[in-house]
């Protein structure tokens, strides 16, 4: 055999097709008798509908439909489901607004769907748009969470008073007071978690079509889980049948959250198809997706920990208001509850925390999950109040850290979750050694030296991935179960074709999934392909979000591949006169234990398929299996992030001069792709931190609405970063992996805010630090 | 108002009637179907539209079609060897896994080339730099960088 496949730097299987203009995405998808749809959307954040005259739009040139709110309500398609109840501290079901897929009588926030015209080219399509005539009575807006709940705010849904779509809460309040009462010291932080906008390069788009012969549907769709897309589309607002729609998501340009969700543009070209008989294509303009693709993160939190005289920590207080927008994206209400309150652990035996949440709808675009999901929020507001503690103690930020780490697993955190287990002063220590701390002093003099200000700022982060088991997060109000689907499908020549419930949109599971199926069966990694994203080949898929791939998605495959290996057995114990139970796989061989009588894979499996010598009587012939799993637990991926800055206080610019990220993902299947997973979760929190956040005036218009106003990080934003890692398997799946697709986002923006504050010597900045937010505070220290 | 363009695209002359106000980008993805070349964005920004104009990095999106009227254009697909062997920039990409979904890379590729026929030996600062114009919200460029500065010393160990 080889050198082995887990754990090897296997170039990637799917560059080939990208590297050479061969991939192939939604929009490239052209259909014969194509037609083109775009949408008119509300430029007010808040407005009654009064009228919508379609008459000009009908009769331009080139236009086949035009559909507004009232054909829509018309067909009786439903609005968007959300899709976790999320119940409030009263014991009641949260407030879910109707979600329309074409505006009904009102809007709530720019970009919202007004209505649709469809033409024979794109350019028709968009012309024709512009001549939809809305008439709208405007309204007063609320775009800020802080003032939804204010007395006299603008109110957006009737069923949802004060703007309140829940108020949650988690932990033991007293307990919590109670350990306050006694603290000899008292951190306190209340900043905002910035409104991110996801910007996967490859805008969204949806191709609708319909088949009259066989009364189906087909959907191309750049989406994170065709399945989850085409369950709610079918089930929850289109009222089809399942198995006459297809959802095929091909070449994904990135997702990073913003395309779990299902969207009312695919859903309309989807109905639209019907109604013209012809295929229906909308593809988003940067422009469209800025104002209508799901945002990210938008909290204000008040945070306090609590400590002894030495710095242990006592109690945590959180209180948290979560802005998720103008309606519940699909799963709007889980990310700032769930996935939030239930990280304040952090890596730290904190004994009891509470946190409480509200949720307000506000006049602007839905927030849902956005890579990391909750976790990063978690995660700034543990890592800066443990740092800032660090600092009004007088302690090294590293030994506050070490002091409460969590030594002993598993360890159930007073936040729900059971971490199985965990090693954070291996990722600590590491951390330390590559960031070169022990040099630190001496680089800061140099910097003060040149009149330059430097600053270390760490962040400590742990996530959940994988979110499960399928039964607990249904007791949390989950409406979809959270296992993963993968079937093996061996060749009769013994070439393998594995189908996979997991969707890559730059994750490299062709690679990294291949790798392990070629492991298990000893088989070259040639000999392997992984399909994915198309509801008509795969058995069933919860699809990707969350850095579950690997270890939900991955396990399935293992456990397939387990039934694959165990129907061999029972073949080659035919084949080769032998007890079942002394046959042995390694390899590629299945061997009759102590002997040299062996069958190869490829052997086994031509006799699966052409069974003349076949043991009949116990076994079906084929070597075809499948498997679901539901994991036990989620996996909790860690590790500790040190950044260094340097500030030029005349500018307010601020330099990443080094960057060191080491994280424990368990084990690791291909760490080429591991460390670029790594490095843009660096970057997407880098972003955060520094360059990027929306921004909507008190109308509720965004005044971040291109690359130009909104920044994410371009090459030159950005440091080449260190990174490593250190290994303690997950001890619930079979693989011992963890996931590592948001780790970077989660950590990161704590660990360059402690940087930049540490520089500066101030308690805390506003996110993004730009330049210019830079500058303020420096000339506010200078004055007070 | 339609008009007669024609231009080579790959080595192969083409022409059409198209629409005056047709971009470049949209005359390769749409009339000759050359979907290699990508929309990121409506303003200039990304870098995905990148395609070569007589040997030099332009962005289609930014241009009408019939601005390159009787011009030599190279898109992604008219990289790599008639052969399928790839060019030493897109070799590069690959082995250093300078890409993950893949939207923005034949842009980056592209712009790459061009880049590094004029700068064999760029730093990794002098890349950064060039990438100005080329967006990516996979890799967080790192490995981007890395691909160019090797692609660059590939392509001028080929000459
Ligand atoms: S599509 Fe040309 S720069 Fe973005
Ligand atoms: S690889 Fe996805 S945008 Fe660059």
């Amino acid at each position: 055999m080889g050198a082995p496949l887990i754990g090897a730097r296997i170039p990637r299987k799917e560059d080939y097709r990208f590297l050479t203009g061969a991939g192939q995405y939604t929009d490239d998808v052209t259909l014969p008798r194509q037609t083109y749809a775009a949408f008119v959307r509300s430029p007010h954040a808040h407005a009654k509908i009064k009228s919508v005259n379609t008459a000009k739009a009908k009769g331009a040139p080139g236009v086949l439909g035009v559909y507004t709110g009232e054909e829509i309500a018309a067909a009786k398609l439903g609005g968007l489901p959300c899709g976790w109840l999320i119940t409030d501290v009263n014991g009641q079901p949260m407030k879910e607004p109707p979600y329309p897929v074409i505006a009904q009588g009102k809007v709530r926030h720019v970009g919202e769907r007004v209505a649709v015209v469809v033409a024979e080219t794109q350019e028709q399509a968009r012309d024709a748009a512009e001549l939809v005539q809305v008439d709208y009575e405007v309204l007063q807006a609320v775009a800020d969470g802080r003032l939804a709940r204010a007395k006299g705010a603008p109110q957006l849904h009737d069923i949802a008073p004060d703007n309140t779509c829940y108020v949650w809460a988690l932990g033991d309040k007293a307990a919590v007071d109670a350990a306050f009462a006694k603290a000899a010291h008292v951190t306190k932080l209340d900043f905002v978690n910035n409104r991110l906008i996801p910007n996967a390069i490859e805008p969204r788009a949806a191709n609708g079509s319909y088949s009259r012969a066989d009364d189906s549907y087909t959907l191309y769709v750049s989406s994170q889980n065709p399945h989850v897309e085409r369950l709610l589309m079918t089930a929850f607002v289109m009222g089809l049948p399942e198995h006459k729609v297809r959802v095929v998501a091909p070449d994904v340009g990135g997702g990073f959250g913003s395309k779990i969700y299902l969207y009312g543009e695919d859903v309309v070209v989807t109905w639209a198809s019907k109604q013209l008989g012809r295929p229906v294509k909308w593809t988003a303009d940067r422009s469209e997706s800025y104002v209508s693709d799901a945002h990210g993160r938008d909290h204000h939190t008040i945070a306090e920990l609590a400590m002894d005289k030495d710095g242990k920590f006592l109690a945590m207080r959180v209180k948290t208001t979560a802005n998720v927008g103008a309606y519940l994206s699909t799963f709007a209400s889980c990310i700032p509850t769930i996935l939030y309150a239930t990280l304040l652990a952090g890596q730290y035996t904190t004994p009891v925390i509470h946190a409480e949440v509200t949720a307000v709808f506000t006049n602007t675009a839905p927030v849902d999950a956005y890579r990391g999901a909750g976790r990063p929020e978690a995660t700034y507001v543990v890592e800066r109040l443990v740092e800032t503690a660090a600092r009004e103690m007088k302690m090294d930020p590293a030994e506050i850290r070490r002091k409460n780490f969590i030594r002993s697993f598993p360890y159930q955190t007073p936040v729900a979750l059971l971490y199985d287990t965990g090693n954070y002063d291996a990722t600590m220590d590491a951390a330390q050694k590559l960031a070169d701390v022990a040099g630190y002093a001496a680089r800061k003099k140099a910097s003060e030296a040149k009149g330059k200000l430097r600053g270390l700022g760490y962040a400590a982060y742990i996530e959940a991935c994988g979110i499960a088991p399928s039964a607990v997060a249904g007791s949390l109000g989950a409406r979809a179960g959270l296992y993963e689907a993968g079937e093996v499908r061996v060749h009769p020549t013994g070439t393998v074709t594995v189908f996979t419930g997991s969707h890559s949109h730059g994750q490299g599971h062709e690679t990294t999934f291949a790798q392990v199926v070629a492991d298990r069966l000893g088989l070259p990694v040639e000999n392997v392909d992984i399909v994915h994203g198309d509801t008509s080949k795969i058995l069933f898929g919860m699809g990707t979000y969350g850095s579950r791939s690997i270890a939900v998605g991955g396990t399935a495959i293992v456990k397939a591949l387990d039934k694959i290996i165990a129907k061999g057995k029972k073949i080659a114990a035919h084949l080769l006169e032998a007890s079942e139970s002394d046959i042995e796989y390694a390899n590629g061989e299945f061997k009759v234990a102590g002997t040299d009588k062996k069958k190869m894979f490829g052997e086994v499996a031509f006799a699966a398929y052409v069974p003349h010598n076949y043991p009949h009587d116990k076994l079906e012939p084929g070597l075809n299996e499948n498997a679901f799993y539901d994991p036990s637990n989620f996996t909790f991926p860690a590790g500790t992030y040190v950044c260094e800055v340097e500030v030029d206080p005349e500018t307010g610019v601020v330099k990443i001069e080094r960057w060191s990220a080491v994280d424990d993902f368990g084990k690791i299947i291909n760490p080429m792709i591991v460390e670029g997973q790594v490095h843009g979760g660096l970057a997407q929190g880098i972003g955060q931190a520094m360059t990027e956040g929306a921004k909507y005036d008190s109308h509720g218009q965004l005044v971040t609405g291109s690359f130009m106003d909104y920044c994410i990080p371009r090459a030159d934003d950005l440091p080449s970063f260190q990174v490593d890692t250190r290994e303690t398997p997950c001890t619930h799946n079979p693989l011992g992996v963890k996931g590592c697709g948001e780790a970077g986002a989660i950590g990161a923006p704590a660990a360059l805010i402690n940087a930049i504050t540490d520089a500066l010597g101030v308690k805390d900045i506003p996110m993004p630090a730009t330049p210019q937010t830079v500058w303020r505070a420096l000339q506010q220290k200078k004055a007070a | 108002m339609a008009v007669k363009v024609s231009m080579k695209v790959n080595g192969k002359p083409v022409s059409a009637d198209v629409e005056a106000r047709t971009l470049l980008v949209t005359f390769i993805r749409e009339h000759l179907r050359l979907t290699g070349t990508h929309v990121g964005c409506d303003t200039a920004q990304c870098g995905a539209c990148t395609v070569h104009m007589n040997g030099k990095a332009v962005k289609s999106c930014s241009m009408l079609a019939m601005q390159a009227e009787g011009a030599d254009i190279l898109t992604i697909e008219g990289l790599a060897k008639a052969d399928g062997t790839l060019h030493p920039m897109q070799a590069a990409f690959k082995e250093h896994h300078g890409l993950q979904c893949g939207f923005c890379t034949p842009g980056m590729v592209m712009n790459a080339v061009d880049f590094a026929a004029r700068h064999p030996n760029a730093s990794e600062q002098e890349v950064r730099e060039a990438l100005d114009g080329n967006l990516c919200r996979c890799t967080g460029y790192h490995n981007i960088v890395k691909s160019i500065v090797a692609g660059s010393k590939a392509m001028a160990g080929a000459k």
